[in-house]
């Protein structure tokens, strides 16, 4: 609702910075995924407190309507925690290609086309579950089929590097760039998995291991960390050290690549998952210590990282408004930002408005400053529509979720904690809800209707 | 601003109006998430009916059918709602407060009732939701729906009551015409879940 609907004027929908694409269709992946693990687990909650049989086969349930709803969530997860990582990746490559990202368009239509994809390949999880033919053939053409919009993301990003007008090697763009390769790695023995035999025979094996670590570690905790240090100076104000970020990558690299690797040979070579233990005479054991000296280094970079954290935010150098010279909003107002984000808003006229900065688009005006008042725009061109009174502080949503909480804690014991539970959570929404007169407005003492609009008109 | 044909200095919006309906506003937008999440709840739940439906060659497996009385009731029942429903939504949109008053309580009334009818429709199933599968999942769809309808029930009455005596300003008017649209998502709802529930068991 926020990217819909609360943008900065001007900010049309081809406008909008390719991170927050990937938020979008994040967002949406959220919405109708989690209800599968909300019904999943609601059902086995009651099988476990009230005596129902969903998952009974007893008394007519089916423990594979488990497997098929959790998985129905459990696939779109997997690209609820990757998409965000493609948007993080095309924004730390555009500012540090210092060029717009190339193929915007077809870009945002793999983003969305990714979305509804992810949620036809959930069988895949399931091809040892005894399916019928036809449709462990649909699932792996639908597996294969989702490297379609991906690899155009990819192949998006080398034309953008490729034509990249001066290309700065920085900690944030060693992590994207540390994508192509593990994301990649992952894809192929992905594109492996897709087909319905090899994935039998290593089904359950250390190769699978391999195989989402690649492709989660790769397409997720990289560009993450990479997102992290491109963004710490605009959420502390300060940079991050660049030799310890560098000695940390590197570490993070290396350990990855010898922790994961050889899991790929373990599970070819028939070693199962799930197991801490194995007979000596299996001949694992060198490849099992190679990968245990792995995660010894991907501790050290971890580590390292957090100290990096640590002493920045203490003694880093400082970042001002916009250390990277990137082209996105956010860069426009000081590190850290007031909560007010901007004053005065600013309206946007091209993509990358910070890059074209002799045409300064002019600043709105007419805002309330006595309220918490925001400019609602509308969805396709983002025009100025009407403004909109957001609520003042009070502690009633913190009430509201520890109700909530202690409701469903309690209800993972005993049935009648939802009903019970339900009371508090029930009195907390009312009093979030019931309008208290003057507390919406701020502590100044102005009379109403005195806004900044007037004060410069 | 812009008056003459020199570059605008600012974009004046203090002019625009403080609120709007329908798809202009966030609350729309925000109800209209909802009911999106929602709906794929009660997608899975029908289809997680189904699914177990398919698996036995008898459905329901020795219990007899639910009756059809007082769920059918409670068809005309949430219908006709709809139409009070909609007259609060057009008063809200015109700022009527007098008409939103009435309307709102007449269309609790009917919530009211509905879910007093929906007490007696959970005696009806001829099925206790330990008995077997077919038990659990047709209290589980019809639970569902009545959590939508109880909840609904309780949150139209909190803004009912502030329409009659809290402090009114014109998003509460858009509270209200959202608040409308979310009953209508309730109504709708209860269609294909009446049909899984009631027709569903009679398909031989």
């Amino acid at each position: 609702v926020t990217v819909f609907k609360m943008r900065a004027p001007g900010m049309s929908l081809n406008r909008i910075p390719i991170f927050v694409w990937a938020q979008v269709v994040t967002a949406f992946m959220v919405m109708f995924a989690m209800p599968a693990i909300m019904v999943a687990s609601t059902c086995l909650i009651l099988d476990r407190l009230v005596g129902t049989h969903f998952y009974n086969p007893a008394e007519g349930g089916d423990p594979l309507l488990w497997q098929h709803l959790f998985w129905f969530f459990g696939h779109p997860e997997v690209y609820i925690i990757f998409i965000p990582a493609t948007g993080i990746v095309g924004t730390i490559i555009a500012t540090f290609s210092r060029r717009h990202i190339f193929g915007y368009l077809a870009l945002v239509v793999s983003l969305v086309a990714t979305g509804f994809m992810g949620f036809g390949l959930w069988v895949h999880h399931m091809f040892a579950a005894g399916l019928p033919q036809l449709g462990q053939s649909f699932f792996t053409a639908a597996s294969m089929m989702i490297i379609v919009p991906t690899a155009l993301q990819i192949f998006g990003w080398i034309a953008t590097l490729w034509t990249a007008r001066r290309l700065q090697i920085t900690v944030p763009f060693l992590y994207a760039a540390s994508f192509f390769f593990v994301f990649i790695m992952g894809g192929l023995t992905g594109a492996m998995l897709a087909s319905v035999p090899l994935d039998r025979q290593v089904h359950d094996t250390y190769f699978v291991v391999a195989h989402f670590h690649y492709v989660l570690i790769g397409g997720s905790t990289f560009p993450l960390l990479g997102g992290l240090v491109y963004w710490f100076p605009k959420i502390t104000g300060r940079m991050m050290g660049e030799r310890l970020g560098r000695w940390s990558f590197w570490l993070l690299f290396i350990g990855f690549n010898v922790t994961f690797f050889p899991m790929h040979l373990l599970g070819l070579a028939g070693m199962p998952r799930r197991v801490y233990t194995y007979p000596a005479s299996m001949g694992w054991g060198s490849l099992n210590f190679l990968a245990t000296v792995g995660a010894a280094i991907i501790f050290v970079s971890l580590l390292l990282f957090l100290i990096n954290v640590i002493t920045s935010l203490r003694a880093g150098a400082a970042a001002g408004s916009n250390p990277w010279g990137a082209s996105t909003l956010e860069w426009a107002t000081v590190s850290p930002p007031p909560p007010y984000n901007f004053l005065p808003q600013p309206t946007v006229a091209s993509r990358e408005p910070l890059w074209h900065g002799e045409l300064t688009p002019p600043p709105i005006i007419g805002l309330g400053s006595e309220k918490r008042e925001v400019l609602v725009t509308a969805v396709l061109d983002a025009e100025p529509d009407h403004r909109y009174k957001s609520p003042g502080p009070s502690l009633w949503p913190l009430l509201t979720a520890v109700a909530t909480t202690v409701m469903f804690i309690w209800s993972i014991f005993q049935a009648m904690g939802l009903i019970w539970g339900a009371i508090p959570t029930f009195i907390c929404l009312i009093g979030w809800f019931w309008p208290t007169k003057g507390k919406e407005r701020l502590d100044s003492g102005a009379p109403d209707g005195l806004t900044l609009g007037e004060g410069l008109s | 601003v812009n008056a003459t044909n020199a570059p605008p200095i600012a974009l004046d919006v203090g002019m625009l109006p403080n609120h709007a309906f329908g798809f202009r506003s966030v609350m729309w937008w925000a109800t209209i998430c909802m009911i999106a999440i929602e709906s794929m709840a009660f997608a899975l739940a029908i289809t997680s009916y189904l699914y177990l439906k398919g698996r036995v060659p008898h459905w329901p497996a020795g219990v007899p059918t639910p009756g059809l009385f007082w769920g059918t009731l409670n068809v005309v029942i949430l219908v006709a709602s709809a139409w009070p429903n909609l007259l609060a939504r057009k008063a809200a949109e015109r700022y009527d407060i007098a008409g939103v008053r009435l309307w709102m309580a007449i269309a609790l009334a009917f919530a009211l009732a509905f879910n007093i009818v929906r007490f007696l429709e959970f005696q009806q199933l001829n099925v206790r939701w330990d008995t077997n599968a077919y038990g659990s999942v047709t209290w589980f769809l019809l639970g569902l729906h009545t959590t939508h309808v109880l909840t609904d029930f309780m949150d139209s009455t909190v803004l009912a009551a502030v329409m009659f005596c809290g402090r009114v300003d014109e998003n509460r008017f858009v509270d209200v015409s959202e608040n409308a649209m979310y009953w209508n998502f309730v109504v709708l709802s209860w269609l294909p879940i009446y049909a899984v529930i009631y027709l569903a068991p009679r398909i031989v």
